[in-house]
């Protein structure tokens, strides 16, 4: 069996609804026992991507292939090989945790004993032993995406398609299923993640691509992405209200363009590199100008999405 | 400690499916739906309540003006309310169903399982014709409660009942093919009960065709709904059928070829 050594590789995608182009010429593409991050806003085409990869949708355009296989040429086999998790919590609420494992178990073609032992390792694995044999009706939001989670893993796919897994999770419950995607990456699985949640690919994903409007805008690792989008930034707090003003003039000189001041007592600029940052230090200390607070850092996801895309990410709009 | 989850290739990579693998599939599913009605009973009750209640309600309403006795009347009202019973049956449970899994995305994970694409939709009309088969033989029981006697001979009131499912089952193409197209549950299931009246209500359920009004004897003329009723009331009561069992044969098979490939079509296209 020759398996490439991507778990899954598009190339020029694109794809049509009607008039309305959602996805126009995306390429990404993830090595085995990766976790890519799939980011953008709503109505991005992250799904639409992620639908197409699951054999869900026919590309209009490009090259789209799971685990070395052609999805055009052999849907059935990238099939057996794949796993969806969609937006909805696709489990049955009137059956059981339990029956529901051993049922897609049964669509998988195991036997009964077989498809009842895998489901009993899911649902220990997914902490879910005291809840199997109750109706998924009574599960909480989390235990509900740690089931649909697992169902998706009865087959061992080699690659797994999350979309927006963490959607509707308080944080608590959300990084406990962090833990379990990551543990899917240790094993060894492909796995695409969808989010609008720039903390979320930062947590999870080896590599991000970032797409809007159906384009992809950005892609690299966490570090590349913030080092692609304007270098660094500088973050500062003079001891002395009264300071402000000339402390941001001295800012404005040396990086070229005016601070941010929209939190009050911080300046916030853009700089290429730490020769700046030298540079306002020692004018700083040449005009006695105390210091609280000084930050030489690597931009935010949420900043870097900001200059990406020119709107900000939900996350940013959520805290306003 | 913890279980590798990929500690070996696909499971249904190394399972090789048979040839048969879309039966399997559908009776799998098949067993879901029937899961699922058992936890919920509320649609299938529904489908036996409301023709019993219409059973026992035309009875005494009509009963004596229209047959001059109760007993006369249930003779000829139980075959038409085995009708509705059927046709109900599959009506009310197998539209929405599939309209609910197509909207909260369990459609989806079926559609990326290595199964047929139609196993889904078969599974749900296969979990029905059981679900046609109890409503079918719990209204033979209050039929007989109420004192309906089978005047034909067994094997002919099989093919009453046998007709009034086969009759059912090709009528819920009609509402999986609904079910498939619209975008609402509610939707699908106040299409049902609009499409209920006049098909099931406006036929020779009630009365003689001759007996109604001109309008109303043309529709329930063309309604097939009638002819089953008269097919399973010949056959019930051991009287001539007059060509209705051919027509009812005939109405399936139309309602059967036109709705199952525009439903499968609908459900197996991608978009």
């Amino acid at each position: 069996m020759i398996v490439g050594d991507l778990g899954f590789e598009v190339d020029g995608l694109i794809k049509r609804f009607g008039r309305t182009t959602a996805v126009d010429g995306v390429s990404l593409a993830a090595p085995h026992g990766q976790v890519l991050g799939l980011l953008g806003p709503n109505g991005a085409g992250k799904t639409t991507v992620i639908r197409v990869l699951a054999t869900l949708l026919h590309p209009d355009a490009g090259q789209v292939r799971v685990a070395g296989i052609d999805v055009r040429q052999d849907p059935a086999r990238v099939r057996r090989r794949i796993a969806l998790s969609g937006q909805h919590t696709s489990v049955d609420d009137e059956l059981s945790g339990r029956s529901n494992l051993v049922m897609i178990g049964r669509l998988l073609d195991l036997g009964r004993p077989d498809a009842r032992r895998r489901a009993g390792e899911l649902l220990s694995r997914f902490g879910l032993d005291d809840a199997a044999d109750r109706p998924v009706a009574t599960y909480s939001g989390g235990m509900r995406r740690r089931l649909d989670l697992a169902a998706s893993l009865v087959g061992r796919p080699e690659v797994v398609f999350l979309d927006e897994p963490s959607v509707g999770l308080d944080p608590g419950k959300r990084d406990e299923l962090w833990q379990m995607i990551r543990g899917l990456a240790q094993d060894g699985v492909t796995v695409l993640l969808t989010t609008q949640y720039l903390e979320e690919a930062d947590a999870l994903a080896d590599a991000i691509t970032v797409i809007n409007h159906g384009r992809v805008i950005a892609s690299g690792t966490p570090a590349d992405l913030k080092r692609e989008v304007g270098g660094h930034t500088i973050v500062l707090r003079p001891s002395d209200l009264s300071d402000l003003d000339p402390a941001a003039a001295i800012v404005a000189r040396v990086a070229g363009r005016e601070p941010d001041r929209s939190r009050r007592q911080e300046l916030i600029v853009p700089v290429a590199g730490d020769a700046e940052f030298f540079e306002i230090t020692a004018q700083l200390r040449g005009h006695g100008i105390d210091v609280s607070e000084l930050a030489f850092r690597l931009p935010s996801l949420d900043e870097v999405f900001l200059s990406l895309t020119g709107a900000p990410t939900a996350d940013a709009k959520d805290a306003v | 400690m913890t279980t590798s989850l990929s500690d070996t290739r696909s499971l249904s990579e190394t399972a090789r499916p048979s040839r048969f693998g879309i039966l399997r599939h559908s009776v799998v599913l098949a067993q879901r739906s029937l899961a699922k009605t058992s936890r919920n009973p509320g649609p299938i009750m529904n489908g036996i309540i409301t023709p019993a209640l219409f059973m026992v309600l035309f009875l005494y309403l009509f009963g004596r003006p229209v047959a001059g006795t109760t007993a006369e009347y249930l003779q000829y009202l139980f075959p038409g309310i085995l009708v509705m019973g059927a046709g109900l049956a599959g009506m009310i449970s197998t539209g929405s169903a599939i309209n609910l899994d197509l909207k909260n995305g369990v459609t989806d994970r079926f559609r990326s399982l290595p199964i047929s694409r139609t196993a889904p939709l078969l599974g749900s009309v296969l979990a029905d014709i059981l679900r046609y088969l109890i409503a079918v033989a719990v209204l033979f029981g209050i039929g007989a409660l109420l004192g309906f006697r089978i005047q034909g001979s067994a094997l002919a009131a099989l093919g009453a009942a046998g007709l009034a499912i086969m009759f059912g089952f090709c009528l819920s193409w009609l509402m999986v093919f609904i079910g498939v197209l619209v975008k609402s549950a509610d939707a699908v299931l106040s299409f049902s009960f609009i499409a209920f009246l006049p098909l099931q209500l406006g036929s020779s359920l009630a009365a003689p065709i001759d007996t109604l009004p001109g309008w109303l004897h043309a529709w329930a003329d063309i309604n097939p709904v009638t002819h089953v009723m008269n097919a399973c009331r010949a056959l019930l009561n051991g009287t001539p059928d007059n060509g209705s069992i051919g027509l009812t044969l005939l109405w399936s098979a139309i309602l059967f070829v036109v709705f199952c490939p525009l439903a499968v079509r609908a459900y197996g296209r991608q978009e």
